[in-house]
């Protein structure tokens, strides 16, 4: 195993002032996500996970600890460095698309592309030929509005994997759809997951979704309660589970 | 992010919200037509002064007792025709001197009156002022010396009272006084809302029998040259001085007048600009108003766009870049608005208007400006939202 892990934290910590008063969402979170890994983190509301999820992003940074993702320390990094760390490292699905009403399929795609510096017919290429890894190819120029839920989350998936990122993290990416779409949604990822060797993360509510997740984290009131990982006490099953 | 990606992305922004961004660039519109318009009707109505002035006829010099200046009362004149021939010899030629003692007075021709004014002339008149008689003649020598009681009608005058007749040959009743008409100005037209056709010229002896006065309100003098009128009308008020002592004159070039004349119509050019100005401002408000919400509304646009990759300064830059389009567009939709409202003033409406440059280079630069003054707050807002908070927001 030579390849250094796609996000390391260690007794990673997180408060919000709220009214000047201290609130700790994250009280000392130590975790490590390998290249390829295939995370499920669960756990009740309130109970830090989408914190979690948050500093995994690069979206926020930890009151304490260290954070390292792709080699680079969050704490020490600018607004605008960690704005490029989160371009080229990080893919995010969420569980309410996000996707640029008023704009194309293809567009949508290829945003990540446009604040990456790619040229306007580099960026539509690769947004059509991601759209045709999630079975999108005939809907390049259709809006939000006029695609499925199920579709308008798999062009958030491929806006997440055009810049070929190094983790993919989804909050509840099956939240709001029906359980046939989310269903075929989450063997996309799987699939996409087991395909290019990127990190898949998803925070669920569901216990059937997270079972299928090759390694759990259970979180409780800002700690990390149970790592199915660190009970078998290898994260190898990572790389040697991605072909499987 | 390249700065003509940002364009398309601030292009695209706007025109996603099409009616929004016409409503918000209306106000710059109106602003910025208002400012040219209002220039050019300011600039115009200069132009029209001072080409009337300038066509009272050339090396021109008003003698006035007093001070001729903004806000100087105007001096009852000490003048009388000895002082005329006075400065005929200073001049060294009396045909290029002209008097005008001039009064209110009703004419009446059979049943029909008009109320006129009535100038008491001599019969150099239309070779100082370029005055041009259209029917009939003007006054002569003798008409002045034997203060024959013949007069010449302005046109506004001889169409009023003689609507259905040629006017030269006619009965006309000045003060009670009858005079018969010998001859008919070529029209003038209109200038700042005066009818400048609405008069009539008699000898100045007869009007001054009419008046009951031996005195002229006024000398005019057309110099012989140009170079040296201020220094002849220097000798004239020199000579005037002496034969009235403790009588102020002044000697007035058509430069003077029409430095006092533009002097007046700048500042109210400035004031109506003035005016405007405070309309783009408001427009300007109304620009930074819309930014502002757009950046509340479109907040989870910006916390993906973050999510994705975008520094503070690419959404700032786009959020500005939507503001000075907006205003830009809304500029160049006033100015064509304020130059087609300008040539149609000055082709349906006796008001002038002439389009300068430098308001239309004055009105883009103010509005562009107003775009990246009221768009900085809103884009720096935007800018600075926290991607966490800004993707949880519904």
């Amino acid at each position: 195993m030579s390849r250094a892990p796609a996000i390391e934290a260690v007794d990673v910590s997180r408060t919000y002032q709220l009214d000047g008063v201290s609130v700790p969402a994250l009280r000392g979170v130590s975790l490590t996500v390998e290249a390829g890994d295939y995370v499920a983190l669960i756990g009740p509301s309130g109970s830090g996970k989408s914190t979690l999820m948050h500093l995994l992003g690069g979206l926020d940074r930890p009151s304490g600890g260290r954070l390292v993702i792709g080699g680079r320390e969050v704490g020490t990094l600018t607004a605008p460095e960690l704005a490029r760390l989160r371009n080229e490292t990080i893919g995010f699905v969420f569980q309410a698309f996000h996707l640029l009403p008023r704009t194309s399929a293809v567009d949508n795609v290829a945003l990540p592309l446009v604040y990456r510096g790619v040229s306007a017919r580099q960026r539509r290429e690769r947004a059509a030929a991601m759209l045709g890894r999630v079975g999108l190819g005939h809907r390049l120029h259709h809006r939000p509005n006029q695609l499925s839920g199920g579709e308008q989350q798999r062009v958030a998936i491929a806006r997440a994997l055009v810049t070929d990122p190094t983790v993919l993290l989804a909050d509840e990416p099956t939240g709001n759809l029906d359980s046939t779409t989310g269903a075929a949604v989450l063997e996309l990822l799987e699939r996409l997951n087991g395909e290019s060797g990127v990190a898949l993360v998803m925070v669920t509510h569901d216990a059937e979704v997270a079972a299928r997740a090759r390694r759990r984290i259970a979180m409780r009131d800002g700690v990390v309660v149970a790592d199915s990982a660190a009970e078998s006490g290898s994260t190898e099953v990572a790389d040697g589970g991605a072909g499987a | 992010m390249r700065v003509a990606e940002a364009w398309r992305v601030a292009w695209d922004a706007l025109r996603a919200n099409r009616m929004r961004s016409a409503l918000t660039m209306l106000g710059v519109v109106i602003g910025v037509a208002s400012v040219v318009l209002l220039v050019a009707i300011g600039t115009g109505t200069k132009q029209r002064v001072e080409q009337q002035v300038e066509g009272l006829g050339s090396n021109l010099l008003l003698v006035v007792p007093g001070r001729l200046d903004v806000g100087s009362a105007p001096a009852l004149s000490p003048l009388t025709l000895q002082d005329v021939d006075a400065v005929g010899r200073v001049v060294g030629d009396p045909s290029r001197v002209a008097v005008t003692v001039a009064s209110g007075a009703t004419v009446r021709a059979g049943n029909r009156e008009d109320f006129t004014t009535v100038q008491g002339v001599l019969e150099t008149t239309p070779t100082v002022f370029a005055r041009e008689v259209a029917r009939g003649r003007y006054l002569t020598g003798s008409d002045v010396d034997t203060g024959r009681r013949v007069a010449v009608l302005g046109d506004s005058v001889a169409r009023s009272l003689f609507p259905d007749r040629e006017a030269v040959g006619q009965q006309l009743n000045v003060a009670g006084v009858r005079f018969r008409v010998i001859g008919v100005f070529t029209p003038l037209g209109q200038s700042l809302g005066v009818d400048r056709d609405d008069e009539v010229h008699v000898p100045v002896t007869a009007a001054q029998r009419l008046y009951g006065t031996q005195r002229v309100d006024a000398i005019a003098v057309k110099a012989p040259d140009r170079e040296r009128i201020d220094e002849l009308g220097e000798r004239i008020v020199a000579e005037l001085n002496g034969r009235h002592p403790g009588t102020e004159f002044s000697a007035v070039t058509q430069e003077q007048i029409l430095g006092v004349l533009g002097d007046i119509l700048g500042i109210l050019t400035g004031v109506l600009a003035a005016i405007a100005g405070i309309s783009l401002l408001v427009g300007g408000v109304g620009v930074s108003n819309i930014m502002l919400v757009s950046v509340r509304e479109r907040t989870r646009e910006i916390g993906l766009r973050k999510a994705v990759g975008a520094r503070p300064r690419d959404i700032g830059v786009q959020f500005l870049l939507e503001a000075v389009l907006l205003t830009s567009a809304g500029g160049l939709t006033g100015m064509a608005l304020g130059v087609g409202g300008a040539l149609l003033v000055a082709a349906v409406s006796p008001i002038p208007a002439a389009v300068t440059w430098w308001s239309l280079a004055l009105a883009f630069g103010v509005s562009a400006a107003v775009g990246i003054i009221f768009g900085v707050v809103p884009a720096q807002r935007a800018g600075r939202l926290d991607p966490v908070v800004a993707l949880r927001s519904e």
